[in-house]
């Protein structure tokens, strides 16, 4: 028994003597997912950095690991990056000229659905208002009522 | 008749759209480095390991800058183009063997030849990320004031070469 409790020991403070890899930080492994669920794979360009197993993202992954410890800004690592893969590595692109459509479309597309959608509406209105009886055909109806009576 | 006009017309705008996108290749992403300085860098050579190689030393000419692996099934294909074109005499070529085993890589170029003036050793893949590189081959243009022109992103091919970068070469040349 003696001996177990001494090659737990001996284990442990071996253990405790190694460096710790960077990848151990909670707070720095916590900042990297964040960023990386905002950032996108090239290599397997429909997942995020912080999905992907490829050799790339890995790297880059490493890289962003350690410009968290540097104590980095989100923003500068950001940019590091938008500098070397340009705005395809952001999940949210910034608004540009190049991606109004991107950004404006949808809204586009909504108030021109509203609109569409309005006019619709509007001259159906009109049709149904069109549709109701004139002061002749009231009479009309009261002939062939009237009549219908006196046969039965 | 006018009924159908709108509906088609909507639906014509998106097919225009749609068939555009089919035809784009999403693997080209925009280099955001074009027109920029190629970033520095001094990484050891692949044939001599005491040696290194560093951007400073292309200063003043016009060259090419290629990144490349063993592992990788795109530069087999690119292999025989850059091999003409280094015999052509036409524009330098400077390897970067990218994330490679320097006896595999070695073993490559004895097999299929060395089309590169040096080929220089970026094990880690660093230079890869501040080149912007995502997938090999990949292959930049560099002018005389170290600056990228143009960058390839997949295998080159004869037309490529012939219709893009020696006309790019030569003029950039000239300058």
């Amino acid at each position: 028994m003696n001996w177990v409790i001494v090659l737990l020991l001996v284990s442990g403070s071996a253990w405790a003597g190694e460096a710790r890899p960077m990848g151990d930080n909670p707070a720095i492994e916590a900042r990297l997912k964040q960023l990386a669920s905002e950032l996108r794979c090239l290599v397997c360009q429909n997942q995020t950095l912080a999905d992907s197993n490829a050799p790339q993202a890995e790297d880059l992954r490493r890289e962003v690991r350690e410009m968290i410890a540097q104590n980095m800004s989100d923003q500068e690592i950001i940019d590091f990056l938008v500098s070397r893969y340009g705005d395809f590595v952001l999940y949210r692109p910034p608004f540009k000229p190049t991606t109004v459509l991107l950004w404006a479309g949808p809204f586009v597309l909504m108030v021109g659905g509203g609109v569409a959608l309005a006019v619709t509406l509007r001259r159906r209105q009109h049709m149904i208002r069109e549709a109701m009886m004139t002061e002749d055909d009231r009479r009309r109806v009261e002939q062939l009522l009237s009549q219908r009576s006196k046969e039965s | 008749m006018n009924r159908f006009l709108l509906p088609l017309t909507i639906f014509g705008i998106i097919v225009g759209f749609l068939a555009v996108g089919l035809t784009l290749n999403p693997r080209e992403i925009p280099s955001p480095l074009i027109g920029k300085a190629a970033p520095a860098f001094s990484l050891p050579q692949l044939h001599d390991e005491s040696k290194t190689f560093s951007l400073d030393e292309t200063k003043g000419q016009v060259w090419l800058l290629n990144f490349w692996a063993s592992w990788c099934s795109g530069c087999r294909t690119e292999h025989p183009v850059l091999m003409d074109l280094a015999r052509s005499g036409e524009v330098p070529i400077y390897g970067m063997d990218y994330k490679d085993q320097r006896g595999d890589a070695l073993a490559w170029l004895d097999r299929w030849g060395n089309p590169y003036q040096v080929v220089a050793v970026d094990a880690s893949g660093r230079v890869g990320i501040d080149y912007g590189v995502y997938g090999v081959p990949e292959t930049y243009v560099i002018d005389k004031q170290g600056v990228i022109r143009y960058k390839q992103i997949g295998p080159l091919d004869e037309e490529t070469v012939a219709k893009k970068i020696l006309p790019l070469v030569k003029e950039l040349q000239a300058q």
